[in-house]
């Protein structure tokens, strides 16, 4: 199933004993490494604990890695979820007073609680000054607010602005972190007699350390997602192999004028004009098909009936939508240009007609013209894609 | 009481890592801290002085997040009460929970404590410019890959490293430097 489940299936209350729970678990997490103990924090800037460094980049790189895989696995929508917005000024600026705050305090804010909860009164008077420094923005905002928002650059990612494949980035971050700690592991040895670097076993670290620039290799050379689905969706030998259900436009017309329920028309034409979708269709672009935003309507337990100008986009589109997990899936078969030939258009007879033909006649005239009104009214009726709200999140305005 | 020792960095590391995807994967958000000073500041202001805060466009855009509600009913309050508990556990597990200073023997208290208000305000300036401090922009930014949170992280550790030494004297040397 594919994250995050908010809101759709955890709600806001829900959530926030989720929050409650994930915090149990960080803070636990926080005070077992020693994170509650400033003279531990700041050994990081002395060179006699790189404590700080060791849980720090273990736990991003962890979850760089786990972010990459749920998105490759087609668990989590990397589209949905909060991605700290970049102001790249205020960003810098920020970091750098927090950098003099953390040597200064001897904590940052998530440690400064852990602190105060085992009775550090140091780390009290941490929260403290945290409290007063918002205070003291908050009065000063209107003024500073330009500042605020500038060298905005949105939801940026590394690996967007980069144009490279994430698991390159996730390569690159382990590569470092490992340097990182075999560098500072000798600093800490050099400089501090009774350094933590000896406490534990170095053997199955370093066997962890070429565990985790392994799993770094395979992820970036593994093709995203899409790309990997879209070439097999697109494989003529796969399509064969899986073949689709197809519709007879005139069983189409049939089920349109019957008013059936059961059936949703999906266009996948990246170009459909209003006015020109057949009733009550969907226009769902390929690639808005892997995330979230069609993952109810795709869902749904009516037949999907894909269409485009002929069929083969429309299989393509299908197959894909297989692959992705969506049942009950068929397209039009020949397409649009199909359905018009066969059903919107009903040449004049070129021959005195029986009364029989007469009646088809008549009734094959008559859909044409009830369906085409359809059409018509369907176009005027714009039809909107379920816009997925992104996750709120982070500690900003 | 003799403190027992701390748990492994790197296997910790992990365990951390694991919960902050697992945090990304249920509610598509990943952790934080500071965002807590803001809803604890503006939820205070706006007892003390309502009109100031219905002024502040600061106070403002806190309140417009959660209409109808208190600030304090947001996800990093319940997360932030969280974290204070599960540390009061690792303490009482660990044998840790006793009210000290810590600071070296050269290092007054009353300096540390001023040192400590001090840093604490330059966390909360600095987290509400950056968006977030070392959770909930170094971490948690680079889990996603922010570019603004990598670019805070860099910040802050590029700046912790810079004046690192003219401060030493709050935390090393004494009768030796």
């Amino acid at each position: 199933m594919m994250g995050p489940f908010v809101p759709d299936i955890i709600t806001d209350q829900l959530n926030l004993i989720v929050g409650f729970l994930t915090g149990l678990g960080f803070g636990f997490l926080l005070e077992q490494a020693g994170f509650s103990s400033s003279r531990k924090l700041t050994g990081l800037f002395y060179g006699t604990d790189f404590t700080v460094l060791r849980v720090f980049f273990t736990a991003g790189i962890t979850a760089v890695f786990g972010v990459i895989i749920l998105t490759s696995l087609g668990l989590l929508d990397r589209n949905v979820i909060y991605v700290n917005p970049t102001f790249l000024y205020p960003a810098i600026v920020g970091g750098a007073i927090m950098g003099v705050g953390f040597v200064v305090g001897g904590f940052c804010p998530g440690t400064a609680f852990c602190g105060s909860a085992i009775g550090k009164i140091d780390a009290m008077f941490f929260v403290l000054g945290g409290l007063l420094g918002v205070f003291l923005f908050a009065e000063v905002f209107p003024s500073i607010s330009d500042f605020y928002r500038s060298g905005a650059y949105g939801d940026l990612t590394l690996d967007q602005w980069l144009h490279i494949n994430p698991g390159l980035i996730a390569l690159g971050f382990t590569v470092i972190a490992v340097a990182a700690f075999i560098i500072t592991a000798r600093i800490e040895k050099s400089v501090n007699p009774d350094a933590p670097v000896y406490s534990f076993p170095t053997k199955s670290h370093a066997a962890f350390a070429v565990a985790a620039i392994a799993l770094g290799v395979v992820v970036s050379v593994i093709p995203d997602r899409q790309t990997r689905l879209l070439e097999r969706a697109t494989s003529v030998a796969y399509q064969q192999q899986h073949p689709v259900e197809r519709i007879d436009p005139q069983d189409l017309a049939l089920r349109i004028l019957d008013r059936d329920n059961d059936i949703q028309l999906i266009d996948v034409r990246p170009d459909a004009k209003p006015g020109d979708r057949l009733p009550d269709a969907l226009t769902i672009a390929v690639e808005d098909m892997f995330g979230k935003g069609w993952e109810h309507e795709l869902a749904a337990t009516k037949k999907k009936i894909f269409y485009a100008d002929d069929t083969k986009p429309a299989i393509e589109a299908a197959t894909l939508a297989r692959i992705l997990g969506y049942r009950n899936i068929a397209v039009l078969d020949g397409g649009l240009s199909k359905f018009k030939a066969e059903v919107l258009e009903v040449p004049a007879p070129d021959h005195p007609l029986s009364f029989e033909e007469q009646m088809v006649y008549d009734f094959r005239l008559a859909s044409a013209e009830k369906i085409k009104k359809l059409i018509a009214e369907g176009g005027k009726k714009v039809v909107k894609k379920r816009k997925i709200k992104k996750v709120q999140g982070g500690c900003g305005l | 009481m003799e403190s027992s020792r701390y748990a492994n960095p790197y296997q910790t590391g992990f365990l951390l890592g694991l919960l902050l995807v697992a945090t990304i994967y249920v509610t598509g958000r990943g952790l934080g801290a500071s965002g807590v000073f803001k809803s604890v500041v503006t939820t205070t202001v706006e007892a003390v002085a309502p009109e100031h805060a219905a002024n502040q466009p600061f106070y403002q855009a806190v309140v417009s997040k959660h209409p109808g509600a208190s600030p304090l009913k947001a996800w990093l309050v319940f997360e932030a009460i969280g974290l204070v508990i599960g540390a009061f556990i690792s303490g009482l597990v660990s044998h840790r929970l006793t009210f000290k200073t810590e600071c070296p023997p050269h290092v007054p208290t009353k300096v540390r404590w001023i040192a400590a208000l001090f840093g604490g305000a330059c966390f909360g300036i600095g987290a509400m410019l950056a968006r977030g401090c070392t959770s909930g922009a170094a971490l948690s930014g680079m889990a996603v890959l922010s570019v603004g949170g990598i670019t805070t992280m860099i910040a802050i550790f590029g700046s912790a490293y810079l004046v690192a030494y003219p401060f030493r004297r709050l935390w090393i040397g004494g009768k030796q430097s």
